[in-house]
């Protein structure tokens, strides 16, 4: 069972707090949530979105059939009823649905309005609604309380809510009838760039800088809610160029740093990547990825910035990237993150996207328990005769680090111009050869770091499809669909992406017949990638670039019709 | 006093002779030795260019970065280990021209560092070409008709925008450059000198002898508390140059004393623990 309400209006009609009182409502009842956004880039009007999909099994993708429409305005009933399933129906307010339309046996018109303004406050016109859809899935009030008490945080505006929700109740009637679901006190329901945030935290985050742009800024607010509890600094630099450069100087002192940005950020950021790499200064950089180039289309959702982070800065660096496949990816990928930059003295970048940014999913509550925190700071004892040397020349190409000021007498000197194993310029050919080869031999030593892709579906396929990060929820649909129709299919999701690991590349690729790279981008940039480090080629490839994210049931229609 | 020997590095200078850049370096020793500082106290930081070499002449903590962002990781050391002096040192380049924007914000921030700017009115290690204080119809190879635009007043800036501590001073005084230097240090909150200094390769006009008749220093009559004043005193610029601290606030609270979670102990010596953030998951139950 799962069923795939729209919400949709102008933006400043209230669709957040609508969608965010039944997500919670239905979270609590223990029903698993998929929710996407799609949202315009401007402050009010035109037309915005979320879908909701809910069921009593996990849900990965979101869909393109709905089963209840609630149309703010009358743009949304019109592009969006041919998506409603024939048992469908669209609430509507009555102001908006002057008769026009009152044959369709479909369209549900009710008074939410004239409720709202009955209570007193136009504004929980969104909960009367909430109220509707409640009853029309034969739910009733229970944890209805509770869920206005977490979203809003005046008791008197929450009493209101849960008001206006009752009298929505009255309004609709009971269309349906969802099995009740057991309790879900282990679960939580938290978007993207929340779970990279929370990551964060639990990873021993200290200082977090970045420069507000679409749609990496949740993160900064997230982690701006928590900074004082949380015993961290957050600080909004004033362009991107100065976010990293503060990251990079934060780390520098000894604090655990990172910044996030989207693509545009991450290209002011490039040069600051190279002077990571180049002072062996651990660093996160997160770049949560629109479509480009230049502005491009600021709040929907591309994976087209990873030839880019691959060799991003002038020069020749070690670098690691990753990209998160969900929101819970994305928690454990961060504080792994910390660890590695902090262990091998790299930059390392994480890749996500507005799609998985801007998605609340229903996952199991994160295991603290097996989180460590590992600084690899040394101390005064590891300091071999009696100077330090920030570069020191050593068998594994990584030199002790130790903070400024912390052990007496001793200094920290680090530079951007090539150096010796004291940080002093250096124009030697042999000292830079020396320098070069220890910086660089990181990269062969994260080779054993990096984790194979997630493996989904036939061991034996006659069809290999391969993504990487967000792709990874609509690739396990769609190959769940592709299997129910008898199809021998496997889906590889990367989340590490450089190093590649060729592991399960090399084995799935002897046995299956046809490669095909899903991405979210024009080029193919994960098939190149591959090719470039394995010389195996992708025989096809399903590419998408329109600014919205393939489903899992796009995937499964466009194999059908272009690769099989 | 620390002993001043302390802050030498053994390593080979690369500046011209004459520069006066080792009048800067000197003083800048000086002025740590005699505010008691030892050198794993003390972080120099800067960009990029002639100026922007100090932290390889020195021998403290150093972090000599990128062309213009010198500013940037300078805050941000100062921000996570407030115990730390930080000090930025680099040229008119690389301060006025390519970091000007964080310049800008750096004064907003009132963060508590010292900003010394060796302001030659060239770009040396580009041999040559017009700097944002360079003089006007001044003529370079990239300027063969002189110099067209207006030149930047980093003083009348500073004082404009609201910044707390604003000197001038000139590397050919390096008892006046060693006070002013130490006055700057002490100072809680965000610091600027610019110091006045020849380039002897490319800068054949602002000379050693050039600025020497031309500067002189504010005596006790001189109210640097008065902003009105004191931009009056910014715009001096001519056959008499002003030296000494043009404008100087009371103190007020800087960045990281406004900011709650860096009350205790400086951010760097946090002990995290992972369960710590356990909490925050009930917002997402």
């Amino acid at each position: 069972m799962n069923y795939n309400i729209l919400i949709g209006g102008a933006a400043g009609q209230g669709i957040n707090t609508l969608s965010s009182l039944l997500e919670k409502i239905l979270h609590r009842k223990g029903y698993y949530l998929f929710s996407n956004m799609d949202y315009m880039s401007r402050v009010r009007g035109g037309h915005n979105f979320v879908q909701i999909r809910f069921g009593d099994e996990p849900i990965t993708s979101h869909h393109s059939a709905l089963d209840l429409v609630i149309a703010l305005d009358q743009e949304t009933l019109d592009l969006h009823q041919s998506r409603l399933k024939d048992t469908g129906v669209i609430f509507i307010d009555r102001s908006l649905n002057e008769s026009k339309t009152s044959d369709n046996k479909q369209l549900k018109t009710y008074d939410f309005k004239s409720v709202a303004k009955e209570l007193e406050n136009n504004r929980v016109e969104g909960s009367v609604t909430v109220g509707a859809v409640l009853k029309h899935f034969g739910l009733d009030l229970d944890y209805v309380k509770e869920s206005c008490d977490s979203i809003f945080k005046k008791v008197s505006i929450a009493q209101l809510n849960y008001t206006a929700i009752e009298k929505g109740m009255d309004l609709a009637e009971s269309l349906l009838t969802l099995n009740p679901m057991p309790n879900n006190q282990d679960k939580i329901l938290i978007n993207g760039n929340q779970a990279l945030a929370l990551g964060a935290l639990a990873g021993g985050l200290d200082y977090y800088v970045a420069y507000p742009m679409s749609p990496s800024t949740g993160i900064m607010t997230y982690l701006s809610s928590k900074q004082s509890e949380a015993g961290i600094v957050v600080e909004q630099a004033e362009d991107e160029i100065a976010a990293i450069n503060m990251a990079i100087g934060g780390a520098y002192a000894g604090a655990r740093s990172m910044t996030g940005t989207s693509g545009g950020g991450f290209s002011l950021m490039v040069e600051s990547l190279g002077l990571s790499g180049i002072m062996e200064i651990p660093l996160v950089v997160v770049d949560v990825q629109r479509p480009g180039p230049a502005t491009g289309l600021p709040t929907r959702t591309e994976q087209s910035d990873l030839s880019f982070v691959l060799t991003a800065s002038h020069g020749e660096i070690s670098r690691m990237i990753l990209s998160v496949k969900s929101a819970e990816d994305a928690f454990y990928a961060t504080v792994r993150a910390l660890n590695i930059a902090d262990k091998y003295q790299i930059p390392v970048i994480i890749l996500s996207d507005q799609f998985l940014a801007d998605t609340s999913q229903t996952i199991d509550a994160f295991n603290f328990d097996n989180i460590t925190i590992n600084r690899h700071i040394s101390k005064k004892e590891d300091i071999t005769e009696g100077t330090y040397k920030r570069y020191e020349m050593t068998e594994n190409g990584i030199s002790p680090r130790i903070i400024p000021g912390k052990i007496e007498g001793q200094v920290i000197l680090s530079d951007s111009d090539e150096h010796d194993e004291y940080g002093n310029i250096t124009e030697s050919a042999d000292v830079r050869i020396k320098q070069m080869n220890k910086r660089m031999q990181r990269l062969e030593m994260l080779k054993s770091v990096v984790e194979e892709p997630e493996h989904f579906g036939s061991e034996q396929p006659n069809l290999l499809l391969m993504g990487w990060g967000s792709m990874y929820g609509p690739l396990q649909e769609a190959v769940k669909m592709l299997q129910d129709d008898g199809y021998k299919v496997a889906s590889l999701v990367f989340g590490d992406l450089y190093p590649l690991p060729t592991k399960l590349l090399e084995k799935y690729h002897d046995k299956a017949n046809t490669l095909v790279n899903v991405e979210q981008n024009f080029t193919g940039q994960l098939g190149k990638l591959i090719r470039q480090e394995t010389g195996i080629h992708c025989q096809k490839s399903i590419l998408k670039y329109d600014g919205r994210q393939l489903s899992g049931e796009e995937i499964y229609n466009r194999v059908i019709k272009e690769v099989l | 006093m620390t002993d001043v020997k302390k802050f030498d590095r053994d390593v080979e200078i690369a500046w011209c002779p004459g520069c006066g850049d080792f009048s800067i370096l000197n003083a800048l020793k000086t002025a740590l030795s005699e505010l008691d500082l030892e050198p794993h106290q003390v972080t120099v930081v800067s960009g990029i260019g002639q100026a922007a070499k100090m932290p390889q002449y020195i021998r403290t903590n150093g972090f000599n970065g990128l062309h213009g962002r010198a500013l940037p990781p300078a805050l941000a050391i100062k921000t996570v280990n407030k115990d730390m002096n930080v000090i930025v040192n680099s040229g008119d380049g690389d301060s006025y021209g390519e970091g000007g924007n964080h310049l800008l914000h750096n004064i907003r921030r009132n963060v508590n560092i010292a900003h010394f700017v060796h302001d030659n009115q060239i770009y040396g290690l580009t041999k040559g070409q017009a700097s944002p204080t360079t003089d006007e119809n001044h003529k370079t190879a990239i300027q063969p008709e002189g110099v067209i635009v207006q030149k930047f007043n980093p003083i009348a800036f500073a004082i404009a925008n609201g910044a707390g501590f604003v000197a001038r001073s000139f590397s050919g005084d390096i008892k006046h450059l060693t006070e002013t230097m130490k006055a700057a240090i002490q100072y809680n909150g965000y610091a600027i000198v610019d110091i006045l200094q020849p380039c002897v390769s490319f800068n054949k006009i602002n000379t050693f002898k050039w600025y020497k008749d031309r500067v002189y220093a504010l005596d006790h009559t001189y109210d640097p508390s008065n902003k009105s004043e004191a931009l009056i005193k910014a715009d001096e610029w001519g056959d008499d140059i002003p030296i000494g601290i043009i404008y100087k606030r009371q103190e007020q609270p800087s960045f990281t004393d406004l900011i709650p979670q860096l009350n205790d102990a400086p951010l760097i010596d946090r002990k995290r623990h992972p369960i710590d953030a356990e909490k925050f998951m009930n917002d997402f139950k």
